[in-house]
This record gives structure tokens, C-alpha cells and sequence, in this order.
């Protein structure tokens, strides 16, 4: 059972010094562990180890305690958005034109699950309902791009164009 | 005490208020399943097993009541086997199964899994909600602990025994609905999360879902090879347990047994007496608190025999590494005088005997891999840890019927030990052992010999004994949630102690997480640490000889290798050092 790789932490000491403040701010209420979350994963954008770290020692809780409240709520994210933020609509008119084919073929792709982060930080995957384009179901968004009429072979080449800008090799 | 008039099945029972049902049905002698329940550590009513109907005043209650929770009141009318508790319960165990992996026939819980046994009595044995088995990776990485998620039923109960129990909470519940399991935070194996190791987490689970990492196959590997010497010993609490895995009751002394088993386990294996190195636990360790004493050295000195309660020391308090007595365990002693004095008197190359340590730990199958133990850097001194319950299986393998087997005395030289020694695996024996020698130590002529103060199931005791002039204040506890209570009062200054025993698991080694299993009925409404302990304490008062020091081995050791307590040589073989490891890695 190997540990899961995780992006590298890029927190700085503006963001260290305000989410103190949170914790110091919360310490003596009670249950403080939900507030302290939501406010930072407001500083960071997401709830990554390092942070969740500086969250169990300023509320003496043990980490796996600051976990699994974190992974409870879906709200919460432990990873986080790409570079470029690929958004795979699993709307109904979208599923029904097999939009799951394209979310399979983008998570082979990266190798990574729909709400994770590439190690590079290059690319993020996450699902949504309905973009509104319908009419091209089914769709998917990159960045601000939509992308629409998808089969997987043609997933494959869109992504591996995104790819290769970055410098990658496509697999 | 204010009580509560109520009937169970009819039967009128008057029981304090605060009981809940679970506990009135017990009064009138009626069982009432459970599963996620366990007294004192896991009351969360929340896997549906103990179900009961009520009524009040005639009229009843609405829905079905989970008993492990649920508080008594007066004029209350219970009922537990009702047609529709039976259906309730019954349904409550097919979903649990729906997803359960039901390899049963080779699962170390087989025939002692508290879920088979209710599938059992509840005859529910076909897939009436064939699901999804969610696959989860099987967690074997850490020397010590298994997980097998797929086996796990979510009870909490390890969850809380490491958070209620140990203060640790290194694993909890992650997710939610059906992806909720149990795991250590961002989903780590156990190897590489602030685990100590203790295992309570194992004794407290009513499945498979966690083992220890079992190294029989190695131990009948060495077995089978005729050129090595396999030297089994065994700690002093295994004597005082191993019974329970042959249907013994619960505190039978079964030391003759099990010297007698271990012998026709092979032609080439010994069985020798752990309590020996206990013995010479308290010789170094007595020898090392006068001298702090009486040079002003780091004190309380905080006694080092238990793995877990070390590796917690180096995860959470490293500024107490200096508090922690130098000397090995008596397993680790017990390899260095196996692979350092026993291989040069009998001229054997050390890599040809194979070292098996039976413990009532899992922590002592990490110990056993420490690199700060080895005497010889080539190798480990153990070579092997073994749980009671892996000797016990390995038993079962070799159709050796326990049960009949003569009492047999262990191999010489290492076969005789004293009373101090045998209490070593009760909370408070390793501290009265050390009085013990170290009040003669002080003034020769002191006479106790019971210091059954340090004694009983009090979750702190504090006593101040005075010898020779000197005071020594004590203090013993168990289990590391108390630990750490008392770490806080002596870092706050409250506390002015000289030595401290402590062991990770609560009771001390006869409840250590390498011990049997239990029945959730036993860990409920037995008192099975006491009648454990009691087998040790009985042994100890029937003791010939019940200082440490007056061991006629303990001598021969060190004349004829240690040269003398405390000496180079003994501290080079019998004294070890401590890692600070950090409090979210392993």
C-alpha cells in the first residue's frame, strides 16, 4: 500500500500568519475545527497536509481527526486547481450523449480521479452539471474553453495538444 | 444512590439510576447482542445490533431502542427478543455482511469473529443485498499491525480505542456514506503514521479487519532448517493468557503447558523463561535509579520495558527521552544474552541460531527491528517477535492437544526466574520489583517485600516510600491516554516523582494488544484483567525466591559475562538509546 503522492505546498507567510490568526481567533469555542476549516481553505484554496497540519497543532487535535472532517464534507478540497481546470459536464443531456466515456478517457489520461490535481499542478479535473451548451452535449471546459461534440478519440486529442504546450509526453 | 424500578422480559429488576438497559438486562441475567458497543470506551449506539422494544405505562415506545445507550427509567418495560427485534437485528446483520469480505474459512477471526457468531445465531448466511464490494488495499506495510479494510464493519471501536483509550488518535473515520472508512490521516499505511504500535486497536476489533503481522511462516521456516537453533522464550504475562486460546478459563497459569508445547514444536527449539531477563531488567534498572539518585541525574526516571510506551515518548514527548531508564527491554536483554553470552559459551556462530520471542505485543515486533538494539551490527538480536495468539496458532498447526500436555519446566540455563520477575507483566510489577531491589540496594537490611500500594486497577497510584533515609516518591499508570495526563502534571511542575512505571496498554502486558482475543461479553461485564493479573501475583507469593537479585542465573550472567550492574560490557549488551520521530511521521 504506497502513499498517495501529493502536489508540492506552495503557502506563504502572509497565508501562515493569517490562518494563526484564525486559529488563535477560534481556539477556546467549541467545535472549533469546522470555522477554522472553512476559513482556511479560504486562504488557501484548498485544506492540503501542511495546512491541516498547522490546523490539528493550533487546536491540539490529532491530525486524523482534522482529516476526517476535512474528507467528510465535500465542500472541503484537499487538492488543488490546475493550471488548467478541466471541468467534464455529467449534466443529463451531457450523460446521456456518454459525457462518463469523456470524463474515463480524461482521468486515464492524467491519471488522476475527477476532484484531483496532477503532481505537476498542471492539470485539475472536476465534474459539473450543465455549462448550457446542450446542443454540443457533451461538453467539456478547459480554462474558459468549451469544448463540445466529444468522443474519447477526440478528448485524446485535445488534451494531448494542452499537453504538449506544457511540455509533457502523452501517454 | 438513587435507583429505578424496571422489568426485563418480565423480570423486575431495581438497578441504579444512569444504567442503561444494556446494563438492567445484565442485572436480570438476560443478554442482549452487541457489536459496536464496548464498556468505557465505545458507547455510540451506532450499529444497530442491541435493539430492544419498551413499553411505558402500557403504552409503547415508539421504535425499536438501542440498549448499549439508551438510559433506564422507572416503570420501563423492556423486551429483547421480540419478533420484530429479531427481524430488525437479523436485517442489520445482512447489511453489514453485504459488504463484508466473507473469506471466513482462513481469516485469523475464524470461529472467534463476534459478526460470524451473530450471522450465526441469527442464521443469516446468503448475500440478501448482493452490493459492491468495495476493494480496499490491504495495509501490511508496518512490522507490527494488518488492516484489511475489507473486512472492517465501521464500528469505531479501534477508532476509539486509540483516541478514548491511548489519547493517540492516529486512525479515525474518513468520508462518508459508503466510502467511509477507517484509516490514518490522508489515508497513510500504518507504517508511516505516529502508530506506536500498541495493538489495542487489534484486541478491540470484533472481526478480521486487524491482525497483527503474522512471521509464524518464518518461525516454521527456521523450524524446519536443521542447521538452526531456534531459542523461543516467553514473557511473563504469555503464561497467564495462552490458556484463553484453548478454551481455558480465564487466568489458569498454563506456564508448564507451554514450555512443554514449544519443546514439540521441533527437535531443535528451546524454550526458555523471559522472566530471567526481567529479572535482569531490575538489576540494571534499580542499579541505574540509585545512580541517579545520588548523582543528581535526570529524574523521575520513567521505566523503559514497554515498546509502545517508548515509541509514543519519541513521537509526542522527545523532551522526555532523557527521563527514560537506558536499559533495554527484557526481550531485548534477552537477545543480546542469546546472540552475545549463550553463542560464545556454547561456541555457536550467532547466524545459526534463529531468536523467537513470544510477547503479548505487537510494539515488540517494531522493538525487535530497532536499529538501536542490535549488539552486534550485523544483526538483530531477535530474530522473531511472536503474539500469544500466533504461538497459540502455531500450536493448533503442529495438532498438539494443549490441554493434555504435562507441566514441563522450561530449558536450562535460562529456566528459573524470581517473583519479581513474573509480576513484570501486571501494571505496577515492574516498579515493585525494582523497589524490591533497589531498597536493598539502599539498606541492606530492609525487609518488604509486598509493595502492594503500586498495586490494582486505580488509573494513577502515587506512594512515598522511604528507605534508608532516602523518601522515593512513585508513581505507576497504564494505558497512554493516562500517560499523558501525567507527562502534563510533572512538565507543569505538580508532580515530584523519582521513578514512574508505565506501560501503553491499560492493566499493563496481561491486556497487551498481542493477548487473545475476547468475547465483546468478556471485555463488557468481565474483570478479565484482574483475574489475569492475579495468576502472576499468585505466582509471585508462591515464589521461592522473590528478589530479582537472588537469582542464581542472574549471578552466573554476570560472572562469568556482564562483569557487574551497571559495568561496560553490561551497557554495551543491555542499555540502548531513544530517536525523537516527530508527531505526524513515523
Amino acid at each position: 500500500m504506497a502513499d498517495k503522492s501529493l502536489p508540492s505546498f506552495k503557502g506563504t507567510q502572509e497565508q501562515e500568519q493569517k490562518l494563526l490568526e484564525v486559529i488563535a481567533k477560534n481556539k477556546e469555542l467549541p467545535g472549533a475545527l469546522l470555522p477554522v476549516l472553512h476559513e482556511a481553505q479560504e486562504i488557501y484554496g484548498y485544506l492540503p497536509i501542511e495546512v491541516q497540519q498547522m490546523v490539528a497543532d493550533g487546536l491540539n487535535l490529532s491530525l486524523s481527526e482534522v482529516y476526517g472532517v476535512a474528507t467528510f464534507y465535500s465542500r472541503f478540497s484537499l487538492t488543488p486547481k490546475g493550471k488548467h481546470q478541466i471541468s467534464v459536464c455529467l449534466g443529463t443531456a451531457c450523460y446521456v450523449k456518454g459525457s462518463d466515456k469523456v470524463l474515463d478517457e480524461v482521468e486515464k489520461m492524467l491519471g488522476i480521479k475527477s476532484g484531483e490535481c496532477t503532481p505537476d499542478g498542471l492539470f485539475s479535473i472536476d465534474s459539473c452539471r450543465c455549462v448550457g451548451a446542450c446542443g454540443l452535449a457533451p461538453v467539456m471546459m478547459i480554462d474558459e474553453e468549451v469544448y463540445g461534440k466529444l468522443t474519447p478519440a477526440e478528448v485524446h486529442k485535445i488534451l494531448a495538444n494542452y499537453m504538449e504546450r506544457e511540455g509533457g509526453t502523452v501517454s | 444512590m438513587e435507583t429505578v424500578h424496571l422489568k426485563i422480559n418480565n423480570i423486575p429488576v431495581e438497578v441504579p439510576q444512569g444504567y442503561t438497559i444494556l446494563q438492567a438486562a445484565k442485572v436480570a441475567n438476560v443478554e442482549i447482542p452487541t457489536l459496536c458497543y464496548l464498556k468505557d470506551i465505545n458507547c455510540i449506539g451506532a450499529c444497530r445490533v442491541c435493539m430492544v422494544e419498551a413499553q411505558k405505562d402500557g403504552r409503547p415506545l415508539r421504535g425499536l431502542l438501542a440498549a448499549c445507550v439508551y438510559p433506564v427509567e422507572e416503570g420501563l418495560e423492556v423486551f429483547t427478543n421480540t419478533p420484530a427485534v429479531i427481524k430488525s437485528r437479523k436485517t442489520t446483520l445482512e447489511l453489514l455482511l453485504s459488504n463484508h469480505n466473507k473469506k471466513c474459512l482462513s481469516c485469523v477471526r475464524n470461529q472467534t469473529c463476534e459478526l460470524q457468531k451473530l450471522a450465526a445465531e441469527y442464521g443469516v448466511d446468503e448475500d440478501r443485498f448482493p452490493s459492491e464490494e468495495p476493494i480496499y488495499e490491504i495495509d501490511d506495510l508496518s512490522p507490527y499491525i494488518v488492516r484489511d479494510n475489507n473486512k472492517c464493519i465501521n464500528c469505531m471501536r479501534c477508532v476509539a480505542a486509540c483516541k478514548n483509550v491511548q489519547s493517540i488518535s492516529v486512525i479515525g473515520a474518513i468520508q462518508r456514506g459508503f466510502n467511509a472508512h477507517v484509516g490514518s490521516a490522508f489515508d497513510k499505511s500504518l507504517n508511516n503514521a505516529p502508530c506506536v504500535g500498541c495493538g489495542q486497536c487489534v484486541v478491540s476489533c470484533p472481526v478480521g479487519a486487524l491482525t497483527e503481522k503474522s512471521q509464524e511462516d518464518k518461525v516454521w521456516e527456521a523450524i524446519a532448517d536443521p542447521n538452526k537453533k531456534v531459542l523461543f522464550f516467553t514473557a511473563p504475562s504469555i503464561k497467564a493468557t495462552l490458556g484463553e486460546a484453548f478454551g481455558m478459563p480465564i487466568g489458569t497459569n498454563v506456564e508448564g503447558k507451554m514450555a512443554a508445547a514449544i519443546k514439540r514444536l521441533g527437535a531443535n527449539v528451546k524454550a526458555f523463561n523471559m522472566d530471567f531477563t526481567a529479572d535482569l531488567t531490575i538489576i540494571e534498572e534499580a542499579n541505574e535509579l540509585v545512580q541517579r539518585i545520588k548523582t543528581g541525574g535526570t529524574l523521575p526516571m520513567f521505566t523503559s520495558c514497554c515498546p509502545g510506551w517508548v515509541k509514543f515518548v519519541e513521537h509526542y514527548y522527545p523532551e522526555f527521552m532523557p527521563n527514560l531508564s537506558t536499559c533495554k527491554s527484557p526481550q531485548a536483554m534477552f537477545g543480546a544474552v542469546l546472540k552475545g553470552y549463550y553463542c560464545q559459551k556454547n561456541n555457536i556462530d550467532p547466524k545459526d541460531v534463529f531468536v523467537v520471542s513470544v510477547i503479548p505485543c505487537t510494539a515488540k515486533k517494531f522493538e525487535a527491528t530497532r536499529p538501536q538494539l542490535r549488539s552486534d551490527e550485523n544483526y538483530d538480536d531477535v530474530d522473531v517477535a511472536l503474539t500469544t495468539r500466533e504461538l497459540a496458532r502455531m500450536i493448533k498447526r503442529a495438532a498438539i492437544n494443549f490441554a493434555d500436555l504435562p507441566e514441563e519446566d522450561f530449558d536450562a540455563p535460562f529456566n528459573k526466574a524470581t517473583g519479581g520477575g513474573v509480576i513484570f507483566g501486571a501494571t505496577g510489577g515492574v516498579l515493585e520489583a525494582a523497589l524490591r531491589t533497589a531498597a536493598r540496594l539502599l539498606d541492606g537490611d530492609f525487609k518488604k517485600i509486598d509493595f502492594e500500594e503500586v498495586r490494582g486497577p486505580e488509573a494513577v497510584r502515587e506512594v512515598t516510600y522511604e528507605v534508608a533515609g532516602v523518601k522515593i516518591n512513585v508513581a505507576v499508570t497504564s494505558g497512554l491516554g493516562n500517560a499523558r495526563k501525567l507527562l502534563e502534571k510533572i512538565k507543569k511542575g505538580e508532580a515530584n516523582y523519582q521513578m514512574v512505571e508505565i506501560m501503553a496498554c491499560p492493566g499493563g502486558c496481561i491486556n497487551g494488544g498481542g493477548q487473545p482475543t475476547r468475547s465483546d461479553s468478556v471485555s463488557n461485564f468481565v474483570d478479565y484483567k484482574a483475574l489475569r493479573s492475579k495468576a502472576l501475583y499468585d505466582q509471585d507469593k508462591n515464589s521461592e525466591l522473590r528478589v530479582c537479585d537472588d537469582s542464581p542465573i542472574i549471578k552466573m550472567v554476570y560472572d562469568e559475562f556482564f562483569e557487574a550492574p551497571g559495568a561496560e560490557k553490561a551497557h554495551h549488551y543491555l542499555h540502548t538509546s531513544y530517536v525523537a520521530r516527530g508527531k505526524y511521521y513515523n
